[in-house]
């Protein structure tokens, strides 16, 4: 019980995490139609921007800063490079962030070398959270529930309760509108997509230090986050949020079941089928499967559902 | 006419003068550069021309942007080198040089078992679906170590077997020879297709699909079927490496191969049959010979794709063929001037920034055992200010001549129109 109430924390607090990632990236899409590439490694500057701030004044102003200069970067890449591609169709915005990708995973070999760095959780947030029936629930990762939980609401009240928001919230549906009553819809999009690159970066600001901060950092994440916006609905924030709670909740508790099609079979008595392949796969554990069945929930769910669980449109 | 239409067909001498020369020069290019290490480059260059345009099938003629390609060369590489392994025991009697028919094959069968599903529509969701299948089967294949042979890959001895016509493949132009050999059939086969009514529908298919539907054609069928060919020539390239490098391991089947393919065909050009050889041959003077030169070839890559992207969305091939269009009209005489004063600025702005990218890599990788950075005929200390000044200086005045020669040419092409 205590296994399953603290593996439970673990997935939501992870699946937050996700959410982060995909909100920006869920905004980005419904305003550009452009799944960013490059998303994945806004979060990986944000645990660099981080790790460097952290080292010289410490993990506080680290927690602000480091954010802020991940979204003006993302400022800068939308200004001085999608909005030159956009003319040349999504195809090419597609691929312009691809190659951005490849940039941003090289300089950070450069700057900070291939090893991972040691970036590490602020001694006030070391330590146990509380003790449940026996096991430890660490402080930060109720720390990182807590930034994920206090930036979802503030991002909510920022769309629906500010005019910034609602011209935001009119950009997406009616840009041209938009743009006849007087607002700059451009620097809207730019807004937009240094908000989402921010986003990235503070999930990488308290993520980093909780996983790993290493230059594969943003491979690894970039393609679970594409998962969780297509699962969601592409362009569905809420979408994005249940989904991002299923992957996290998903890809924390396979990796703690050792079941398997073998063991099944054995326990209803049925020997396992000849051949050697066969055999090795059926003897397959959840647990060893588990980096495949969010891609495996991906492919159903395009296969049964192609506009995700909560989205509006197809593709 | 009795049940037939009179069809005007000139005999179009420049293909096959085109095609020709492509056979000739496939056979002579060993002979021309006899190094052993041109022979692999050239090899691995031949294996990447298949693969990029069964790659450009979907991209540029099916208008279908996948990030998943690798998964059909990597899985027929695979069943290439399991089948190489029978060969070895004597359980399967086939000829190596027909090794890279069971590639295509396997990377068919993977085209038939995934494409229905990934087909269904073109665009972002085309796009996602195939980078989850692709790191799908690149997650699977730490799972089942009895196919993919888990960390080290699988391995064979391409000289097993019977020595068909004396051929043993011990020497690597033996294997050269097959490559060629088979590149050159898989380009003719490949530009076939592109001239069946299959290709011609996978065109429209790309342009205009609900124009298509209402043609009466199944536009999911169309993608469908391009998609199963382009796994089979995807499979033959996997097929040709097996035997080249005689080893297959899981990075075949890799998320990074299936990036690389997608920009060795960009950086060539989709709009163009010839693009994604042209795009193959310098991916791979980029990966094989740029990566033995310097340490920051990654980032010479990544900003070479990134500046096509930004400026040239065509790729090479655009540029060539713009080239070749201003020659036809007489134009290029013209602008030759401004093309070479275009270049030579560019070249001073590459040499500064070339010096610079250099020094700031051996700062951060070398200069702790030796600050001195030796670089064609320079000696450049990168603990000091002043070459790094010097190659800033260099850049911005490359930088600036750049614009002022592309100003110049720009005011003189207004003027001559």
């Amino acid at each position: 019980m205590e296994f399953f109430l603290v593996t439970l924390l673990n997935g939501l607090s992870y699946g937050l995490l996700l959410f982060m990632l995909s909100s920006g990236l869920t905004l980005i899409f419904s305003m550009m139609g452009v799944l960013n590439f490059a998303h994945a490694s806004f979060y990986m500057l944000g645990a660099y921007f981080a790790y460097s701030i952290a080292a010289r004044i410490g993990f506080w102003p680290a927690l602000v800063l480091a954010p802020l200069a991940v979204g003006a970067a993302g400022m800068l890449v939308e200004r001085w490079g999608l909005r030159t591609v956009h003319k040349h169709g999504h195809v090419a915005e597609l691929l312009f962030t691809f190659g951005l990708a490849y940039l941003i995973e090289e300089l950070v070999h450069l700057v900070w070398g291939r090893p991972p760095v040691d970036y590490r959780v602020p001694a006030a947030l070391d330590g146990p959270l509380f003790t449940l029936y026996g096991t430890a629930f660490p402080m930060y990762r109720g720390f990182m529930m807590l930034v994920s939980v206090a930036m979802l609401g503030m991002l909510w009240l920022v769309l629906t309760r500010t005019r910034i928001g609602l011209v935001i919230q009119a950009s997406l549906t009616h840009p041209q509108m938009v743009e006849a009553l007087g607002h700059d819809v451009p620097r809207v999009f730019m807004l937009v997509f240094g908000g989402g690159a921010a986003l990235a970066g503070l999930a990488g600001v308290i993520g980093g230090n909780a996983f790993v901060t290493e230059p594969g950092m943003a491979a690894m994440v970039g393609a679970i986050v594409f998962v969780v916006v297509v699962v969601g609905g592409m362009g569905s924030l809420a979408g994005a949020f249940v989904a991002s709670l299923l992957i996290g909740l998903l890809q924390t508790f396979s990796v703690t079941l050792d079941w398997s099609l073998a063991g099944a079979l054995a326990w209803l008595g049925v020997g396992l089928p000849p051949g050697r392949f066969l055999a090795e796969a059926a003897r397959i554990t959840v647990a060893q499967a588990a980096p495949v069945l969010p891609y495996l929930l991906m492919v159903l769910v395009l296969v049964f559902r192609p506009r995700g669980l909560m989205g509006t449109r197809e593709s | 006419m009795s049940g037939g239409t009179l069809r005007f067909r000139p005999l179009d001498l420049g293909r096959w003068l085109l095609w020709g020369g492509t056979a000739v020069l496939f056979l002579v290019l060993p002979h021309v550069f006899t190094q052993g290490f041109a022979l692999t480059l050239m090899s691995q260059a031949g294996i990447m021309v298949i693969f990029a345009l069964s790659y450009n099938m979907l991209l540029g003629q099916g208008g279908m942007l996948s990030f998943g390609h690798a998964v059909y060369s990597g899985l027929g590489a695979y069943f290439a080198i399991h089948a190489l392994n029978l060969i070895g025991k004597g359980q399967l009697a086939l000829p190596v040089s027909l090794l890279p028919l069971v590639g295509g094959l396997a990377g068919a069968a993977f085209g038939v078992l995934f494409g229905w599903v990934t087909t269904t529509k073109s665009g972002t969701t085309f796009a996602m679906i195939s980078l989850g299948i692709g790191e799908m089967v690149a997650a699977s294949s730490l799972m089942l170590p009895g196919f993919f042979g888990g960390e080290g890959g699988v391995t064979a001895n391409r000289t097993a077997g019977a020595a068909v016509l004396g051929i043993t493949y011990g020497p690597a132009i033996q294997v050269y020879y097959l490559i060629a050999a088979w590149t050159f059939a898989s380009m003719a086969a490949m530009y076939a297709l592109t001239r069946t009514p299959l290709g011609r529908i996978a065109n429209a298919v790309r342009d205009n699909p609900e124009r298509a539907e209402f043609v009466g054609y199944d536009t999911h069928v169309v993608r469908f079927l391009q998609l199963v060919l382009a796994s089979f020539f995807a499979g033959v390239a996997g097929g040709l490496a097996a035997i080249n490098f005689e080893i297959v391991t899981a990075e075949n089947v890799g998320v990074l191969r299936s990036g690389g393919v997608l920009l060795a065909t960009f950086i060539g050009g989709v709009g163009f049959f010839f693009g994604p050889v042209l795009g193959a041959v310098v991916f791979t003077l980029f990966v094989v010979w740029i990566a033995i030169l310097t340490k920051a070839w990654l980032l010479y890559l990544g900003l070479f794709f990134v500046a096509l992207v930004l400026w040239a969305p065509g790729g090479l091939a655009s540029l060539v063929v713009a080239a070749l269009q201003a020659a036809k009209g007489g134009r290029l005489r013209r602008r030759l001037p401004a093309y070479g004063a275009l270049a030579a600025a560019g070249a001073v702005a590459l040499g500064g920034f070339v010096v610079l990218v250099e020094m700031l890599y051996h700062l951060e990788l070398e200069a702790v055992n030796d600050p001195v950075l030796q670089l064609a005929g320079l000696r450049l200390d990168v603990k000091t200010a002043a070459p790094w000044i010097a190659a800033a200086a260099v850049l911005a005045a490359g930088g600036a001549l750049c614009a002022a020669a592309w100003r110049r040419a720009r005011r003189d092409e207004a003027a001559a129109t």
